[in-house]
């Protein structure tokens, strides 16, 4: 289709896109509010005026919303017509009409989209002399800033938290000019979600609280592509730094992976790395006592010291990098190389693996993009927070398809799809074995233990093709069930079955491997999801090693007696009774970490590893994605990447830049073989030159450190990466991998994020990040045998585990106000056992399960079924439990005192 | 030639002129307000402290010499937890003035601040803020901007309705 | 004894004066300029800032005599110790007062002009040993004009030579005993004293230093002591040509009542506050300028001086 914009002519690829996206993608200057590329268009605010002129005979045009405007062949467009312009002076005039005066002390300063479009669209004075309307703010909890006064009324934020992210409690109230944006009464932001809406905001309505307790400009910020490592989503993200702390996290965009949003544990999780228990220092144990400083040369030489006997085991990390698994395996041998993980997750890594490798994996994308789903068993909402975003996109894709195609309502019209779609959802099947924040989507969610819900897991396979293996002696309610699940799913044009490990139940995922290849054999869009428990699981599941029983074992039959933990805290991945036998049966512990914690606390040499922040290195997600996440400040030493620690203690190894330690795992693997090209090379440089991490404005440079020394320091060295630690570089757009910030002229908030991609919501310019490193292998799948559920310890319950978006993820809690949102421990029974034991909600009950006895307030959640219980999983007051286990829970002696294990 | 010659001439007549140079340290030169020299922070006409650490003039600076941190106070108004000036590096182009919204940065007609130190050109927050409002006598930064402080709640400042009900419809 | 002494005493006496008024100079010129300027200069050192001269000596003692790393270092020590030499030794032939020479040459004269040909080197050297462009730049600069213009210098002065029948510069002034050669060799005075300034570079013919386009041209890399050695030789320099237009053209240490001595004195001072008064008001001509000045003016003008000054001398021998 080819349209003339200021008498150019363009030919549009993607006639699908409005007038608004077309103009934005070709480089044209639109100002815009209430239009944004996921939430699409409502026409509310009336800033992207346009003229239209219907041919070349036409002079006299017409002025249209261009993102309500569908482009038609041989359109002539101008944007820079002088009474577009005017309309958009105006507009913008009167919709900064109540604006307040506050912004030198606005947190959205600097990043400001209505700041940009009010100098973009040419208003600069108050005509008005009337006053101004002001609001009460409300309190949103820990994350969120509220500031109404701010407010232009776009309707942004309601359509991303209530209508995309499906959050209850933001919504619109008042009328005319008094329209307030807000919850019903003030307290904490319900959805996992709430952080989106500070950049969804195009204005400082809803700012960052974290930010504002130690605040910086976004001119004054050092930035570098990352990646969150608070999942196993790989979501990419850009922190902040400055005066040598990390300010805060914003998302940077990846088509496949998280589009344009940040769970808020990704976005405020952050702060651990300024936690006060950080380990700055090599650290050595003085006896029976406490710690000790020692250097790091020091710490070198005894820790060659403690391996010089050569009977040294290593035990990877889920949550360190790539590079720093493969360090530590090449030190120790792979025969000596050991996952951190109890039998059970080890068992649970190894299959999700073994099942990466033989399906199509879906990206975030791919699952938003599906018209069935089949989620089954896993708590989306709190072990991958985006993919239950992406999931609630799919529930209601079907029927917007459809009705879009039934009234041809273009697909960006949002106004009209919502209205023409109303609640309807598409097919959606859950089954979990507690209630999940996604209940809503699912027409009557199926709750039951584990292994029950594998059962009807494996009889949706059977249902979809009778070769697969058939479920014996399954419920007639279930077997109905799956009947129609399969029906739903056989006749889906784009079918997902979502699962993962964190029921702990291995059946779980045969069964869902089992619908994808019964789905596959079909449907070659059929699509497989499966979430992994930290940032790097399946990364070190590609480095392959024993468990921690093994572990056990080597150092009592005497083959191993030094033991090197990198970066993992075996108090939460194993019963404290297998890691204190562990640590009694080691002659030697030495630690690499970041944070002190229960291990750090057993071992005999501590080395201080750096954060995400402060070291580059490769991460592979869920989906088998390697990414890239770049430094964004060089660690203080002698804080350094745990690969460097590791490398100075290998012999005959010298790995001095990253690249060498990625040369050297490229050839060690088949699947590393891409390692060394996820993003350019060390000496790629933008025209000449590096790309620089701090932004052209960045301030302070000669005053930052004048306190300590009035000779300013030279800025640090990146040998490892083409991006530099200054401010000096090349002003140009880097490729997708490398950009450290969404920055263009007149585009200084993130929306300019359309001047980095190809086209608006397309690939990024120069290449998206990352690359799938595990690619399924092209044989037919076959299916695994329904196997009974297996229950550890005895007793009338089935414990299983509960999980939390804030709470239970190990680094994140050190945020404060992640800490402020997690919940205490608790167990949750279903009405029918509480019933039975006589038990109120918050009465304290007693808890005997795997040999422990715990005194917990009870809660009472209809979604639990009968025989269960729901224990919260990896919280930082309980003690880990191998989840599922059967115990017992009952009422509480009166006296007990409350709470704490 | 001739020309060459006259203005030799001219200029051996101002061998006879009076001089125009002020003996400094025992004569002194009366500065205009409006001159550019050692910068301070004012304060308002409630003797507040004027900055509120928008960044602006750090921002600005050509050489970079101004450092900040925002903070923010139980009273709800920000101002600056650290505000440095490397007045070794200053060119005094006036610019952070300029670009000040609430008039609290501001250059003083004061050039005498040599230092034989470099070290001692590094001044902090204490060693900028006056007790004034300098060139600016009545503005009040707090009054305008809409926010809710200590002791002036949402709508009471200058040119502001009250705030908004959100639950009544009525128009 | 006395025939070693007398020299001796005598050469001591005209080095001590020689540096000592170079040293002065310094504060002289300044003090001048700001006279000239309304304002005050140098006034803080001492009595009226005399002492200026010394705080500069001192401070230019004390500073790091750098050597630049890519610099011919040999040469590069050589320069200055060059132009402060041949400078020095002009002097050896410049009458103060009857009788009053280091070294009474007949052909004094030629000697100085030797002298002042020779510390064309120093400059040529000090720049190339530099390994500079600017330094580069300012020794090219100084060797095509200071060659050029010892042509004019040398012609200007024939006519006084054939006047008084001798290159002695002792017979140069006893022949100026009725009539100062500088009324009849005015036209070789005009073209002596440019060609002077030129050979000394002074300002307006600095190019070879010229501040806003070379940094500092030929001794843009020197410092300290070597630098100092430059610095003072310039205004030794302008004491030799100042001494050098005295003797030639204003009568030497003739002049009644006073000490021939203190005539000398005051004249040579005269002339040399003459140079700083041009220093004061005239600008920088452009180097082609410069030259042109030179071969298309100056030369013609030698020539014809030369030639009408021969003819006179011709027509009243006979």
């Amino acid at each position: 289709m080819k349209i003339y914009i200021e008498n150019r002519r363009f030919d549009l690829t993607d006639p699908s896109v409005n007038l608004l996206e077309a103009c934005l993608s070709l480089g044209f200057d639109v100002p815009y509010f209430c239009w944004h590329p996921v939430l699409r268009s409502v026409g509310a605010c009336r800033q992207c005026a346009v003229k239209v002129f219907k041919d070349e005979a036409d002079t006299r045009g017409r002025i249209v919303m261009s993102c309500m405007t569908a482009p038609a062949e041989g359109m002539r467009v101008s944007v820079n017509d002088d009474e577009a312009r005017e309309f958009r002076a105006k507009v913008i005039e009167w919709l900064m009409l109540n604006h307040p005066h506050d912004c030198p002390i606005c947190d959205e300063g600097g990043e400001c989209h209505l700041q940009d479009v009010t100098v973009m669209a040419g208003h600069v004075r108050r005509q008005s002399r009337f006053p101004k309307r002001t609001h009460r703010n409300q309190d949103l909890g820990p994350l969120v800033n509220h500031e109404m006064n701010r407010c232009i009324q776009c309707y942004r934020c309601v359509r991303f938290y209530a209508d995309y992210a499906g959050g209850r409690d933001v919504g619109v109230q008042g009328c005319h000019d008094g329209v307030y944006f807000g919850r019903p009464s003030p307290g904490p932001l319900e959805s996992e979600f709430s952080g989106n809406l500070v950049e969804v905001c195009p204005t400082g309505v809803f700012t960052d609280k974290s930010l504002k307790r130690h605040y910086t400009r976004k001119w004054d910020l050092q930035t570098a592509p990352s990646v969150c490592v608070h999942c196993g989503l790989g979501c990419n993200t850009f922190p902040g730094q400055r005066y040598g702390t990390l300010r805060r996290v914003r998302t940077r965009y990846h088509r496949e992976v998280n589009g344009y949003f940040l769970c808020d544990r990704g976005r405020y999780g952050y702060e651990f790395v300024n936690s006060p228990r950080r380990i700055l220092q090599a650290l050595l144990r003085q006896g029976d006592n406490a710690l000790a400083q020692v250097s790091a040369e020091e710490a070198i030489r005894l820790a060659k010291s403690l391996l010089s006997s050569g009977k040294c085991i290593g035990l990877g990390s889920p949550r360190a990098t790539l590079e720093s698994n493969f360090a530590l395996r090449t030190l120790v041998s792979p025969s000596r190389f050991f996952h951190p993980l109890a039998v059970s997750q080890h068992l649970l890594s190894g299959s999700s693996l073994s099942l990466l490798r033989r399906f199509p994996l879906a990206s975030l994308r791919d699952v938003s993009q599906s018209t069935a789903v089949f989620l089954l068993g896993e708590d989306v909402s709190n072990t991958a927070p985006l993919l239950a975003l992406a999931l609630r996109q799919a529930a209601v894709r079907a029927p917007r398809l459809a009705k879009a195609a039934l009234l041809k309502i273009p697909a960006w019209h949002e106004a009209a799809l919502r209205t023409a779609v109303q609640e309807e959802k598409g097919p959606f099947f859950l089954a979990a074995t507690g209630p999940t924040r996604l209940d809503d989507l699912a027409a009557a969610p199926y709750r039951a233990a584990p292994g029950d819900l594998a059962a009807l897991g494996f009889a949706v396979a059977h249902a979809l093709d009778p070769a697969a293996p058939a479920v014996p002696n399954l419920p007639p309610a279930a077997a109905e069930l799956a009947e129609r699940i399969a029906a739903s799913l056989k006749s889906a044009a784009a079918p997902l079955i979502v699962s993962g490990p964190s029921c702990g139940s291995e059946a779980l995922l045969h069964a869902a491997a089992n619908v994808a290849a019964a789905l596959g054999k079909t449907n070659p869009q059929a699509r497989l999801c499966l979430t992994a428990p930290e940032c790097n699981s399946v990364g070190l599941a590609l480095l392959p090693g024993g468990n921690l029983a093994d572990v056990l074992r080597a150092l009592r039959d005497g083959s191993a007696d030094t033991l090197i933990v990198l970066e993992s805290d075996l108090y939460r991945h194993a019963d404290a009774a297998l890691v204190d036998e562990i640590f009694t049966a080691a002659k030697h512990v030495i630690v690499i970490d970041s944070l002190a914690n229960a291990t750090t606390a057993r071992a005999e040499l501590v080395l201080p590893a750096a954060t995400f922040a402060e070291s580059s290195g490769t991460l592979v997600n869920n989906e088998g994605r390697a990414q890239r996440s770049y430094a964004v400040c060089p660690p203080k030493a002698p804080v350094q990447e745990s690969w460097r620690w590791l490398t100075a203690l290998t012999p005959n190894v010298s790995w001095p830049r990253w690249e060498d330690i990625l040369a050297a795992m490229a050839v060690s693997s088949g699947d590393f073989r891409d390692v060394t090209t996820l993003g350019p090379a060390a000496d790629f440089r933008l025209v000449g030159q590096k790309i620089p991490r701090q932004p052209h404005r960045y301030s302070g440079r000669t005053a930052m450190t004048a306190h300590i020394d009035v000779r300013e320091p030279a800025p640090a060295a990146d040998l490892d990466t083409p991006l530099a630690f200054s401010m000096e570089g090349s002003p140009l757009n880097p490729p997708g991998p490398l950009i450290p910030r969404y920055w263009s002229p007149r585009w200084n908030s993130d929306q300019g994020v359309h001047k980095f991609q190809i086209e608006v919501a397309g690939p990024l310019q120069g290449g998206d990040p990352g690359k799938r490193i595990i690619e399924p292998s092209s044989e037919p799948a076959g299916y695994f045998a329904p196997t009974p559920p297996a229950s550890e310890g005895d007793g009338e319950i089935l414990f299983t585990p509960a999980w939390h978006v804030f709470g239970s993820e190990e680094l994140s809690v050190h945020s404060p106000g992640i800490a402020e949102l997690a919940p205490r421990p608790y167990v949750a029974l279903g009405p029918v056992d509480a019933g039975r034991l006589g038990v109120r909600d918050g009465a304290p009950v007693t808890v005997t399960l795997a040999g422990r006895t715990l005194a917990l307030p009870a809660r009472i959640l209809e979604a639990i079924p009968p025989g269960a219980a729901a224990l919260p999983a990896a919280l930082a007051d309980l003690p880990f439990f191998s989840l599922p286990a059967r115990g017992s829970v009952s009422l509480a002696a009166p006296a007990a005192p409350e709470g704490r294990p | 030639m001739l020309s060459i010659l006259r203005t030799i001439w001219t200029v051996f007549r101002h061998g006879f002129a009076r001089r125009f140079t002020v003996q400094y340290p025992e004569q002194k030169r009366t500065y205009s307000p409006r001159w550019r020299g050692r910068i301070i922070l004012s304060r308002d006409p409630d003797g507040q402290e004027r900055c509120v650490a928008c960044h602006l003039c750090s921002a600005v600076c050509p050489v970079d010499c101004i450092a900040i941190q925002a903070a923010e106070g139980p009273d709800g108004r920000r101002y600056p937890e650290f505000f440095r000036i490397n007045f070794s590096r200053c060119i005094f182009c006036g610019f952070c003035e300029e670009a000040c919204p609430t008039c609290a940065i501001q250059l003083t007609p004061d050039a005498e601040m040599a230092e034989p130190i470099r070290q001692s050109l590094v001044y902090e927050k204490e060693d900028l803020l006056i007790s004034g409002p300098g060139k600016v006598p009545g503005y009040n930064f707090y009054r305008r901007a809409g926010l809710e402080i200590a002791g002036q709640a949402k709508g009471e400042g200058e040119n502001q309705k009250p705030p908004v009900d959100p639950k009544t419809l009525l128009p | 004894m006395n025939a070693i002494l007398g020299p001796l005493i005598t050469i001591v006496c005209v080095l001590g004066a020689v540096l000592t008024l170079a040293a002065l100079l310094i504060w002289v010129e300044r003090r001048l300029l700001g006279l000239w300027q309304d304002r005050y200069g140098p006034n803080r050192v001492g009595p009226f800032g005399l002492l200026q001269s010394v705080a500069d000596m001192v401070k230019i003692f004390f500073k790091e005599d750098w050597l630049p790393p890519l610099a011919d270092r040999a040469v590069f020590i050589i320069a200055p110790g060059i132009v402060m030499a041949v400078t020095l030794l002009s002097f050896a032939v410049v009458p103060w007062g009857p009788g009053l020479a280091v070294a009474d040459l007949n052909v004094g004269l030629l000697f100085v002009l030797a002298m002042s040909s020779l510390s064309v080197y120093s400059v040529a050297l000090g720049g190339w040993a530099s390994n500079n462009k600017y330094s580069l730049l300012g020794s090219l600069r100084a060797v095509g004009q200071m060659i050029s213009y010892e042509v004019f210098m040398g012609l200007s002065l024939l006519g006084v030579v054939l006047q008084a029948g001798s290159f002695n510069l002792s017979d140069i002034v006893e022949a100026q005993r009725g009539l100062w050669f500088c009324l009849p060799q005015c036209v070789g005075l005009g073209v002596f004293f440019v060609a002077a300034l030129a050979e000394t570079k002074r300002i307006p013919f600095d190019l070879p230093e010229g501040e806003n386009e070379l940094v500092a041209g030929f001794h843009t890399e020197y410092s300290g002591f070597k630098f100092a050695m430059f610095f003072v030789a310039e205004y030794i320099g302008v004491t030799l040509v100042s001494a050098l237009t005295v003797v030639m053209f204003l009568g030497g240490w003739l002049g009644p009542w006073l000490h021939p001595v203190a005539w000398f004195a005051i004249k040579t001072l005269a002339v040399i506050a003459f140079i700083v008064l041009i220093r004061a008001s005239l600008p920088r001509p452009r180097y082609d300028q410069l030259l042109a000045l030179g071969w298309k003016l100056l030369l013609p003008l030698a020539l014809a001086n030369l030639l009408v000054t021969g003819a006179i001398v011709l027509a009243q021998g006979e």
